[in-house]
């Protein structure tokens, strides 16, 4: 990985991928700033989900390219792709936690895999993700014994325990309650404030207007919209309209 | 028309069957040749080993106790008619180490960890963990398919010695209340006649049974779909594929065996 300081951190370029017969994508193509928090929104089953996984690799494309700090991922795999997640965290919709782990063993095992940090330095920084979303008391309990929310948060301390430059979040406040979805809110901001970058798929509309810099709208695999806050409030897009205007979500 | 029917779903059923053959025979030779590439992961294989080893060994050990004293029943019944009880021992052990040891074993280790593979695996796949190991920059298929079929091979001939051993254990208990025969004669007897070709082909061959139990179900697990129905699916067609796998490598295995160590009389 040569990450370019120069350029996005992000770019699709006319992306479409279908899955049998289904377009999920079509043609779809955006670019996130460096540092910047890029809110992808649309309603459910629009093919938000599936734009992450075309960043962190986890899906290929069927035609387009998909660039990670300007290098183009879609022809990777194996080992190249693994050393291009490396500089990427992901917080599952459904948090993704590893059952067989405790909690803390989940946020340490980035840093086990990928880093020859001993064994207490390992723990001390895991126990400073897990405070960091507010779970430091829950280092050995096992994922079955947390909340939805705490869930969530243990999945982002995860995501965040190798201090990524890109995070990439699905649906963040999705099932929470407005408290926890504002924690968790809350959290990314003070992330992006770190300088890293955030690509963030939710239909959570007030969620978005606080984390986000920049914005798209996907509907039927097309990029619907693109911009700041003020261009999709100014839209005349019906749609778009009724999106920016609802007031929950997740 | 009803006719064109039946043949059009009887040749989608083959087509299948044939895509899946293929897909599951892609997936084992993948593991193959991944095993042999770094990272080796030994933490994940021993942890494996001790998880199948260990939590099988009961039920491996129960089991040849009790197929050892109705085997040694079964021998007594047909061997008094001709005045030949004192080859029982041999003759059990002989039954116990060539065929019905590993095999019973390979059986019992397909529905107790098979079926635990294709459960865990497939409940990974649905809940995204697989995609999380990825996305962690961890070969997920090397990482929980490769480490659990490595393992596997590794426990199926140490489960296969304790089965034997329980199964002659169980024989001798048998012979010593019916006949009152002592441990010393009845071992003596018991292994006059077993030779290193009746032991370690017949050990050595539940490597592959083990790479057939894993390997099947790490398969169906990695291919999971439709939630904790599919989890449920893939636990029991583990158990049922990796039977049918073991019974026809069976075959082929035994097979080959005599072709290396013809059986000789006497």
């Amino acid at each position: 990985m040569t990450p370019s300081d120069a350029g996005p951190a992000v770019r699709l370029d006319h992306v479409s991928k279908a899955f049998a017969s289904r377009t999920v994508l079509d043609g779809v193509s955006f670019e996130i700033e460096k540092g910047k928090a890029f809110c992808l929104l649309g309603r459910s089953g629009t093919g938000k989900s599936v734009t992450l996984r075309h960043i962190v690799g986890l899906v290929q494309p069927d035609r387009g390219k998909v660039f990670v700090e300007g290098r183009d991922i879609t022809p990777l795999r194996g080992r190249e792709l693994a050393e291009v997640r490396k500089h990427m965290g992901f917080l599952f919709q459904n948090s993704a936690l590893f059952d067989s782990m405790s909690v803390g063993d989940n946020v340490a095992f980035p840093m086990r895999r990928h880093t020859d940090w001993p064994e207490s330095e390992i723990r001390e920084r895991a126990q400073q993700k897990l405070a960091a979303v507010g779970l430091e008391k829950d280092f050995d309990k096992m994922p079955a014994d947390l909340s939805g929310g705490m869930k969530k948060r243990a999945g982002l301390a995860r995501a965040m325990a190798l201090d990524p430059a890109i995070l990439l979040v699905d649906e963040p406040s999705a099932g929470l309650d407005p408290i926890t979805a504002g924690e968790i809110d809350d959290l990314l901001l003070e992330t992006k404030r770190g300088g890293t970058t955030l690509a963030v798929v939710t239909h959570n509309i007030p969620s978005a207007r606080v984390i986000g810099d920049d914005f798209g709208m996907l509907h039927e695999g097309k990029l619907l919209a693109r911009g700041s806050l003020q261009d999709l409030d100014a839209s005349e897009e019906p749609l778009i309209r009724a999106f920016m205007r609802s007031h929950g979500g997740g | 028309m009803q006719l064109l029917s039946t043949v059009d779903r009887a040749g989608a059923g083959v087509l299948h069957l044939l895509e899946s053959t293929g897909a599951m025979a892609s997936f084992g030779g993948r593991a193959l040749v991944e095993a042999f590439r770094p990272p080796y992961e030994p933490g994940e294989i021993v942890r494996h080993i001790y998880s199948f080893g260990y939590r099988s060994a009961p039920l491996v050990g129960t089991a040849g106790l009790a197929i050892g004293v109705v085997l040694s029943m079964h021998t007594r019944a047909s061997l008094e008619r001709f005045g030949a009880e004192a080859m029982i021992p041999a003759g059990l052990a002989i039954a116990m180490i060539r065929e019905t040891g590993p095999l019973t074993a390979a059986l019992l280790v397909s529905g107790r960890v098979g079926a635990g593979i294709g459960a865990e695996l497939g409940a990974m796949k649905v809940s995204e963990q697989i995609d999380a190991l990825e996305a962690n920059a961890v070969d997920a298929f090397k990482y929980l398919a490769v480490t659990r079929i490595i393992a596997l091979m590794i426990v199926m001939p140490l489960l296969t010695i304790l089965m034997d051993f329980a199964g002659i254990l169980g024989g001798y208990l048998a012979e010593v209340a019916v006949s009152g025969m002592s441990w010393r004669m009845y071992f003596e007897r018991a292994f006059t006649y077993i030779a290193y070709s009746d032991l370690v082909p017949a050990t050595l061959k539940t490597v592959v049974f083990g790479f057939l139990i894993a390997g099947a179900a790490s398969y169906l697990g990695f291919t999971t779909s439709r939630g904790t129905e599919g989890v449920g699916e893939a636990s029991t067609r583990s158990v049922v594929l990796s039977s049918m796998l073991i019974i026809l490598g069976d075959v082929i295995l035994v097979k080959l065996i005599f072709f290396f160590y013809p059986p000789v009389a006497g």
